[in-house]
Formats: structure tokens, C-alpha cells, sequence
């Protein structure tokens, strides 16, 4: 029996057409790669989509809000006290800025923003540049650890606990500290706080030397930061930088000089600023802003009105017992005081009809608070600025063309938070 | 120029569409009657007033009034170290704004944002998907009819949620509401 | 001085060798050497990494391998809010992990919600997970985490090799019917 078989014999081109459509297939296959929310490089819960040619990322899809708590929705039914503790939670590697921040910004909406008491400034101040230094040595040893040097994170969590130790003298609590209040402050520093801030100063000056002993001229450090997600001036500003990364890219901005608040005009410092804009930049100013935070403190325990220890009795709140809660002696004798407790804890500090902005330098950038207020103690809309979330919009830009193994070098250097991204 | 300066050439240029400038706090802001010619306004701010840079957008929910919603645009200006404020309007039928996307990028994700939370459409937006909370989720949280407990959804091998134990309802002064015993915090009824 | 536990023992008089139960055996491996994946979210991950440096050493306890890939993990640590939308992944997560598997909710926030009550925020892992230990705090200090460690490492110790009865009638064949 004899069967009849087709054979195709077909030309050079339609061979050679076939050739390179199976070459394509090869070669043109993406492989979708999900950096997923549980992940150690990625500084939290952030998911990256990444779709990859081989080693070299082609496209990334950053995802976030796995931590959206809905703190904006919270915040509209709260007194502006009641709000104090969500705000530490925002950047929980510097709470004590975020008070700062929260605590001015509504001051700003009452007007009272600049009246201040002085140790009330410096003290703020302290505090804002004390969570300055803990959140740089958290992103610094973080983003160390993550391209493998791992003697770093153990040597900025040893002064992270002397910050805590000091944070927890303050105020209370290690982590989420709730310090500032509106009008002023939980309640004024210990009498040795100030000599415990410089001894701390003291040892951290030799641990950032050390640190930077084992990392800026680190061979493997340099070669790995150099020229990794560069972000151009013109890139930043477009984006929304804020804080360090706009200052890595070049633009000399910052908001304690540009827009100063408290007592930063009385102090000395300098602020770094990068040149080319990629992580080693970044990474440069961080470290010298760690630097000159100690600049800053220094000069705040020197000149903190009251000294140390209060001597003459400066005080720390605005004595407007309509902002402050009034002493518990006064308010158990007198019947004025009274109402004001009253008025104050059920009905929060009455705020004029008004909106306002206002940007605080916080370690990962510009946190802001929008208030809109209709009158009362409740705000009406309560919108934060995150610095982490306008940062992360980079990532779909700034990953293609980097291979896989840049991806927590970038993200290390972009230094965010996804407590405040998401909110 | 300073923030007043630049409002006033806002003025000059678009007339009768920009209010005058108000002041609050030393912060300068502007009304645009149109919410349709935002995208013309704010390429005029950043071209010729030198605002290179958006702070913010915020959306605001004004339940009740009409037209409900309210966008605000915070602008600086980096050279000048000037900023000002654009707010306008939209109405809850058409819920639609321009995008601003190709005047600064960072309007990316603050108008995918104002998406999620308020369900504010934004045309010419490339990507406009919802951010913080998951694809499909059905309602727009920061609206003001939606509770804070939230409401129960399912969406299968994606999310669900239940409405949070919050008892009778956040606990919170109500301010305005007249007499101390309006606005004292306690347990409100809807019927209220 | 005596100490009475079932695998102390005094080589001057026993030798090299030990004589204990299986249970005992095995109980003193698996809670001296409890992996934990941090599952580490929020606020509550910095100080469940100040637990893992130096001043507050988890690697005295033999915790000290964090591992985050949950195929080599015992124990998952769930350190912060638990949003709904991290819920699926994280239930996912703790189906990786070979048994026996136990949890610890560390914090407010993975305990009950917290002081997050809202529309985005689980409340409480335990309606995902089954959670073994609860650590009350916001956040709760590292010396709280290292004692629910110890609480933890003492649970397991009283855990019976043989835990479900059904396993063994089955395999004794008396549960044919």
C-alpha cells in the first residue's frame, strides 16, 4: 500500500524567515518577575511588576498601598490632638519629625506657628535632627545590608538604641514617641537630657567616621552606586523630589533654609548638595546631612534658652489655655481651667475656618500637611504630602535598562518608607 | 516675583476664569472657574511664572454643596522660592477633570490617588488605575457618604473586606452643631 | 545540684549517651532553634530588627536567622497592619511554610487592628492565620518580643510528637469503619 507524503522544500528566504522567527522567540521572551510585597530588599510592603529581557529589567510596574491604613479618612474623625499618634506611624524610622511636622502645621492654621517659646524651638528642633540621624542610620545600614554589608546595619542600629534611649527619656516611648502637642510640647525635657544629647554626639561622631570608613571609599561600594539611577535636575524637580534625593540630583533646595521654620535661621549649618545625581550621590548627601545634624545639635545644646536643666524656668507651651491643656493643680482649683480641659479634651483645640500648606524637611523629604478647616476641633480634610509616595513614581522610569541585581541599589538610595507612602 | 505678583499675571492672562487672589496665613490662592481649562492655566504657571514644581493634589469632598468636589493644585517655584495655590471646581455629574500629567510628571500618581480615594476621573491621564487600594475594588473611601468602618466587598483570590467593629461610630466632637450638647462626642445615630 | 527535666543528665555517671522520649527530643531541637520569617510590615519590623541587633540579641534564643523565604521557616513573626489588601498575600505566604508552623502577632495592629479602625486594615491576623502568641504593645519593646519568644520555645516544648489521635488509630487500623 503506498501513501503519498507532502514535502516541503522551501526557498533560502523562507528559511531564512523561519530562522528568525525562531530566534525571536528565543530571544524575545520577557519574563515577568514579581518582587512581591514580602520581600527583603524592598524596604517594606512595595511590589515591583518587573518584566525582564535576561538580566536587564525592560519595564517595572511599581504597586503600592499594602499599607494603606486610611489614615486621611481617620484623620476627619479626630480632634487635631486625637491625630498625633497616626502621625508617628507615618515615618516610623523618625516619628519624632513627624510630630514636629503635624504639631507646626496645625500651629500654622491657628497662626501660632511663629510664637512659639523658644526652648519649645529648640527643643522641636533637637528632636526633628535627632530623628534626622536615626532615620539616615536605619536607610543607611538597611540599604547596606541589602548589597551585602552587613557590619554596617549592626553598627547604625548600636546608635539607633542610644537615640531610642534618648527619644524614651523625652518623651516615654522608644518608637512612637506622640512628643509634640499643639501649641508645644508633652511635657519639657529631663534635667540631664541635654549632657545624655552630647554624650551621645561624641560616640556617633566616631561611629559615622567609621561607617564611612567602611563604605564611601569601599571599592565594591562605589563600583556598585556609581552611575546607578542617575535622576537629572530637570528629572527631579519634574517628579517631585524632595529632601535628600532632590538634593543628590543637584538642586539646592531645602526647607530649613529655603522656608525656615522655629529656630533654624539662629543656627549654623550647611546643607550638601550632589552633583551628578545617581546613588552615590544620594548616598554622599545623606551621610554629610548626618554630619551636619550633629552641627546643628551641638549648637542647640549650647544655646538652648533655660539651659539643660531649665534653670530660669522657660516655659514650654504656648500659655493659652485655649491651645494648651492648663496644669492639673489649676484645673482641680480654679473653675476657668476647668472649662478649658473640658472645652479642649472633648472638643479639640477650636481651629478658624481656613485652609492651609505646610512642608517640614523630614529625613526621606518634604512631608506636608494640607489642612482644611471649617471651624472646630475636627478637621475637615486632612491631606499628608508624602515624600515616600512622590518618590516611589520614579521607579517605572528610573529601573529600565538596570539588571536585576541594581534593583535594591536603586531602592536602597531612594531611601522611602512605606508606612508613609501608603498612609 | 512673588506669589501676589504671579497671581495677578494668572489674572491678567485669564481673566474673568481667575479670582481674585486671596490671602491666608501668607499663603497666596487662586480660584479657577473652569475646571476645564486647569491643564492651559497650569502650563502657563509652569511656562512663563517659573512653577516647575507641584507640591500637591488634594481633592476635597464638599457633601451636600454643589459642585462637590474640589481640586487643589499647591505650585512652588524653585527659583523664586514663591508658591501659590489653584483651587477649582467640579460637579458630581461629570466628576472630570484634565490631566496635568504633561505639564509636571509627578501628577502621575497624585491623580491616580484622587482616583482611588474620591473617584474624580482625569482624562488624558495614560494610566488611570486605582493605586492604593486593589483593581475592582468597588467603592471611593475618602468620599464623605462612605463610613470609616468601610464596607463588606469580595472579590475573590484578590481581597476582601469586612466593615471594622467601630461600635456606634468614631467617637468625635461635631463641630458647629450649635449648642454644646450637639457637638458633645458621643454615639450618633444616622437618623440624627 | 539536681535539676529535674527530662533530658538533663550528668555524664560522670551516665556516659556519653543520653536516654530520653522522642517528644523531649525533638521539642528541645525545634524550640531552641525557632526560624522566624518576619513578616515584617510596619512600625512593629524596626523593632523586630532592634530585636535582632546587637543590644537586644534574638540570637542567644537561636532566632537569629531570619529567613524570608517561608519554605525554611518555623515561625512567622506578623510585625504591623495586616491591610486587606496585604491579606491574600500573607495568608499565602504562611501556606508556604512546612510544618509544624506557628505564629506570633506581634503588636496591636496584627493582634486585633489596632488603632487603625478603618476600611483598609484586617483586624486581627487571627481571622487569616491561626496565631499561637499575641504581643500586646504599639510597638511592643523589643523585651516583650524576646518574651513571647520564651513563651513560645516553652509551647513547644510541651507539644506531643503524636497530635492528631485520628493519625494514629488510622495507622493502628482501628479507625476502619
Amino acid at each position: 500500500m503506498s501513501s503519498v507524503q507532502d514535502i516541503e522544500i522551501r526557498d533560502s528566504a523562507a528559511r531564512a524567515a523561519q530562522a528568525a522567527e525562531e530566534l525571536q522567540d528565543a530571544q524575545g521572551e520577557k519574563m515577568v518577575l514579581n518582587m512581591g510585597p514580602s520581600h527583603p530588599a524592598t524596604h517594606g510592603v512595595l511590589r515591583i511588576v518587573l518584566e525582564l529581557d535576561g538580566e536587564v529589567i525592560t519595564k517595572a510596574d511599581p504597586d503600592v498601598g499594602y499599607l494603606h491604613r486610611g489614615d486621611e479618612k481617620i484623620a476627619e474623625n479626630m480632634t487635631y490632638t486625637q491625630f498625633i499618634p497616626y502621625t508617628d506611624r507615618l515615618d516610623y524610622l523618625a516619628p519624632l519629625a513627624n510630630n514636629v511636622a503635624y504639631a507646626l502645621a496645625v500651629e500654622k492654621l491657628l497662626g501660632i506657628h511663629d510664637k512659639l517659646p523658644p526652648r519649645c524651638q529648640y527643643i522641636r528642633v533637637m528632636c526633628a535632627e535627632l530623628a534626622r540621624i536615626s532615620a539616615h542610620l536605619l536607610g543607611l545600614g538597611a540599604f547596606a545590608m541589602d548589597t551585602g554589608a552587613v557590619t554596617v546595619f549592626l553598627l547604625t542600629f548600636t546608635e539607633r538604641e542610644k537615640i531610642y534611649n534618648l527619644a524614651e527619656a523625652a518623651s516615654g516611648a522608644r518608637l512612637t514617641t506622640s512628643y509634640t502637642r499643639i501649641g508645644g510640647l508633652f511635657r519639657d525635657v529631663p534635667p540631664n537630657w541635654c549632657d545624655q544629647v552630647r554624650q551621645f554626639l561624641k560616640e556617633f561622631e566616631v561611629a559615622l567616621a567609621e561607617a564611612n570608613t567602611l563604605l564611601t571609599r569601599n571599592r565594591i561600594w562605589v563600583d556598585r552606586l556609581r552611575d546607578m539611577g542617575v535622576v537629572s535636575k530637570e528629572m527631579a524637580i519634574d517628579y517631585g523630589f524632595s529632601g535628600p534625593n532632590l538634593r543628590g540630583s543637584g538642586v539646592n533646595y531645602d526647607l530649613r533654609k529655603n522656608q525656615p521654620y522655629l529656630c533654624y535661621k539662629d543656627l549654623d549649618f550647611d546643607i550638601p548638595v550632589g552633583s551628578v545625581g545617581d546613588c552615590y550621590d544620594r548616598y554622599l548627601v545623606r551621610m554629610e546631612e548626618m554630619a551636619q545634624s550633629i552641627r546643628i545639635l551641638y549648637q542647640c545644646v549650647d544655646k538652648i534658652p533655660g539651659g539643660g536643666a531649665n534653670t530660669t524656668h522657660e516655659p514650654v507651651n504656648i500659655p493659652d489655655g485655649k491651645i494648651t491643656l492648663p496644669s492639673k493643680q489649676k484645673v482641680l482649683s480654679s473653675m476657668e481651667e476647668l472649662i478649658h480641659q473640658f472645652m479642649l479634651v472633648t472638643e479639640g483645640v477650636n481651629c478658624p475656618p481656613g485652609e492651609i500648606y505646610f512642608g517640614h524637611e523630614n529625613p526621606k523629604g518634604e512631608l506636608g500637611f494640607y489642612i482644611n478647616s471649617r471651624g472646630g476641633g475636627v478637621p475637615y480634610r486632612l491631606k499628608i504630602r508624602a515624600p515616600s509616595f512622590i518618590n516611589l513614581s520614579i521607579l517605572g522610569e528610573l529601573l529600565p535598562g538596570c539588571m536585576i541585581s541594581d534593583v535594591p541599589v536603586v531602592l536602597g538610595s531612594l531611601d522611602f518608607v512605606m508606612g508613609e507612602s501608603d498612609r | 516675583m512673588s506669589a501676589l505678583e504671579s497671581a495677578n499675571q494668572l489674572k491678567a492672562k485669564f481673566g474673568d476664569l481667575i479670582s481674585e487672589p486671596a490671602e491666608f496665613r501668607g499663603e497666596i490662592s487662586v480660584q479657577l472657574a473652569d475646571a476645564g481649562k486647569i491643564f492651559e492655566a497650569a502650563l502657563f504657571a509652569k511656562q512663563t511664572l517659573g512653577y516647575d514644581f507641584l507640591v500637591d493634589i488634594t481633592s476635597v469632598d464638599n457633601y451636600g454643596e454643589d459642585p462637590r468636589w474640589t481640586l487643589i493644585y499647591h505650585l512652588r517655584s524653585m527659583t523664586a522660592n514663591t508658591e501659590l495655590r489653584i483651587k477649582t471646581h467640579v460637579g458630581e455629574e461629570k466628576s472630570e477633570v484634565p490631566s496635568v500629567l504633561g505639564v509636571w510628571r509627578s501628577a502621575n500618581w497624585h491623580e491616580r490617588e484622587i482616583y482611588d480615594m474620591m473617584g474624580i476621573r482625569f482624562s488624558g491621564h495614560p494610566d488611570l488605575r486605582r493605586i492604593l487600594m486593589w483593581e475592582g475594588y468597588p467603592y471611593y473611601p475618602l468620599r464623605k457618604d462612605f463610613p470609616l468602618a468601610g464596607k463588606p466587598t469580595d472579590l475573590p483570590n484578590v481581597a476582601f473586606t469586612k466593615p471594622a467593629p467601630l461600635e456606634g461610630g468614631p467617637f468625635v466632637t461635631v463641630p458647629g452643631s450649635g449648642d454644646a450638647i450637639g457637638r458633645e462626642p458621643r454615639v450618633r445615630n444616622p437618623e440624627e | 545540684m539536681q535539676t529535674q527535666s527530662d533530658y538533663a543528665y550528668d555524664s560522670k555517671i551516665e556516659g556519653d549517651i543520653i536516654v530520653t522520649r522522642v517528644d523531649a527530643a525533638l521539642n528541645w531541637f525545634r524550640a531552641n532553634s525557632v526560624w522566624p520569617m518576619p513578616m515584617g510590615l510596619a512600625c512593629c519590623a524596626i523593632e523586630l530588627m532592634a530585636v535582632g541587633a546587637s543590644r537586644f540579641d534574638i540570637s542567644r534564643f537561636g532566632s537569629e536567622v531570619m529567613r524570608f523565604s517561608p519554605r525554611q521557616a518555623d515561625c512567622m513573626i506578623v510585625a504591623g497592619t495586616v491591610t486587606y489588601k496585604m491579606a491574600a498575600v500573607l495568608k499565602r505566604v504562611y501556606d508556604q511554610m512546612p510544618e509544624p508552623k506557628w505564629v506570633i502577632a506581634m503588636g496591636a495592629c496584627a493582634s486585633t487592628g489596632g488603632m487603625y479602625r478603618s476600611y483598609a486594615v484586617l483586624q486581627g491576623v487571627d481571622n487569616i492565620v491561626p496565631v499561637d502568641l499575641y504581643i500586646s504593645g504599639c510597638p511592643p519593646r523589643p523585651e516583650a518580643v524576646l518574651d513571647a519568644l520564651m513563651k513560645l520555645q516553652e509551647k513547644i516544648s510541651k507539644m506531643p510528637l503524636v497530635q492528631d489521635i485520628n493519625i494514629v488509630k488510622t495507622l493502628s487500623g482501628k479507625n476502619q469503619s
